[in-house]
């Protein structure tokens, strides 16, 4: 029996852009920012003023009494299933052939702190019965899973800033090994709160650029100065080809491979090498039955850190060859900002975007292109991918070593 | 300090309102939290907090399975301040 086929027939998002896929996509295509002050007192207490939160506050998108007894991460989650769920069509079928796959690189860390405050002003009796399920890094996955009465199985894999992307991984292996024919996965993360913020600063992995927070995020300039935290989250929902045929499913394209490495190196640091994302290139590719030349886009991991950028850029260059040089790469972290989590699930919904609309997104900031970079990077504008059947690839590494590549084809 | 029952009936529709967004209104004497009002455990465990803080009273774990109804609860807490 030849391979079950996954394809991608919804697509939902809530990001530093947008409050949906729609206007999410057009902000990137215009080159827009997310970046922002922070309003709150406590940015004072950090070397970094800025982030970038979500365009539109959950709370203007869901009943308050459901919002209270869930963590920021998990309403992202829920708001951007819905409209994932209700773009395929909201599809009818067995709950037991329905899955969940949706991770989140922290989980409910500000849950986990304010029942902490809660707990310090007003002792155990001060703790809300909702905390558990609140911050428990399942939440997300959990939640969504409930509302949909999703039976096949409720997953959250967990690898740092590669976690949105392993989870899509994830989801593509249960369709494929016939354990559902529909589920719902991606990537969400909350963590704009001082503690998390003040953690990622004292690694200097945060740019403190305070006086010009739109130009912060700058992947593969030569003044790049670390990331700029961001959050919301992004969904696909995956369907097996057959199944969102018979249903006359809208198709966007087709999920065709992973790859997955993982560094052995350091736990934070990029092995300078780049050998394990050369692997998991290679993995996707094979997995795929691709080869370099179909590939004509990738969104980058690009966090707009010195050593990573440029480990990742090298990479690339030795695993794509000389066949890099028609590989439109686009650093959409740029505007979006780092959703950790989150960044692997939004920047795949883009490179879905892309293969639909044939268009690359661009990358913003870069004043002057650091000359240790030598893949196409599409800059400012968009620029438009070829006619005929076309293939991109997904960059998503973690903190911990974690490399997760996904490879996505027009049908 | 005494309570009224009018009062505590008031208060207790206002935080069932707050914690699991029942209309005030629909929140009477003979209502059961579980069956009619639909309040789960979690948020049992919310309610019982929010009137000790309000209501200036404590009501022991034990006795919380007791408080079937609004009118329970009432009770309860109008005797407790007493």
């Amino acid at each position: 029996m030849s391979q079950r086929r996954v394809v991608v027939t919804g697509l939902g998002a809530t990001t530093p852009l947008g409050a949906d896929v729609a206007s999410t996509w057009a902000a990137l295509l215009a080159g827009k920012s997310g970046v922002r002050l922070l309003t709150e007192d406590w940015r004072e207490l950090l070397p970094v003023h800025f982030a970038a939160r979500v365009a539109t506050e959950p709370a203007d998108q869901m009943e308050r009494v459901e919002m209270r007894r869930l963590d920021r991460s998990e309403q992202f989650a829920l708001i951007a299933s819905r409209e994932a769920w209700k773009d395929a069509g909201s599809p009818d079928l067995d709950k037991e052939r329905l899955g969940v796959v949706i991770a989140s690189g922290i989980g409910g860390v500000i849950t986990l702190l304010d029942q902490f405050d809660n707990f310090k002003e007003k002792g155990a009796r001060g703790v809300s019965p909702h905390t558990v399920p609140m911050l428990m890094p399942n939440g997300p996955a959990a939640n969504v899973g409930l509302e949909l009465q999703a039976k096949a199985g409720v997953h959250t894999p967990v690898s740092a800033c590669a976690s949105g992307a392993e989870a899509i991984g994830y989801a593509l292996e249960m369709i494929r090994s016939n354990r559902a024919d529909v589920i719902v996965s991606g990537g969400v993360e909350a963590a704009i709160h001082q503690l998390p913020m003040a953690g990622f600063a004292a690694m200097k992995a945060l740019s403190t650029r305070n006086d010009a927070p739109e130009r912060a995020s700058r992947p593969y300039d030569a003044d790049r100065d670390g990331f700029v935290l961001g959050e919301g989250g992004g969904i696909l929902i995956l369907e097996e080809y057959e199944h969102a045929k018979a249903r006359g499913a809208k198709i966007y394209c087709e999920l065709v491979g992973q790859g997955l490495s993982s560094d052995g190196y350091h736990i934070a640091a990029p092995d300078p090498d780049g050998a394990g994302v050369q692997r998991a290139i290679k993995f996707a590719l094979a997995d795929a039955k691709l080869s370099t030349k179909d590939i004509v886009h990738l969104n980058a991991h690009a966090t707009s850190t010195p050593a990573g950028d440029v480990a990742e850029a090298n990479a690339l260059r030795l695993a794509l060859g000389k066949d890099s040089d028609h590989v439109a790469v686009s650093a959409t972290k740029s505007m979006t900002g780092h959703l950790l989590g989150g960044a692997g699930a939004i920047e795949s919904v883009f490179i879905v975007k892309a293969l639909q609309e044939r268009l690359a997104p661009p990358t913003i900031n870069i004043e002057n292109l650091d000359s240790a970079v030598t893949i196409d990077v599409v800059r400012d504008t968009p620029r438009p991918l070829p006619a005929g059947q076309i293939a991109a690839l997904n960059d998503s590494f973690g903190f911990g070593g974690h490399n997760v590549v996904l490879a996505f084809a027009t049908l | 300090m005494a309570l009224s029952a009018a009062d505590v009936l008031a208060g207790i529709k206002e935080i069932v309102e707050e914690v699991a967004g029942i209309p005030a209104a629909s929140i009477e004497l003979d209502k059961n939290f579980t069956d009619d009002l639909e309040v789960d455990s979690l948020s049992m465990v919310e309610v019982v907090v929010a009137c000790e803080e309000r209501f200036g009273v404590k009501i022991p774990d034990e006795k919380v399975t007791d408080l079937a109804t609004v009118g329970d609860a009432v009770n309860f807490i109008v005797n407790a301040a007493a």
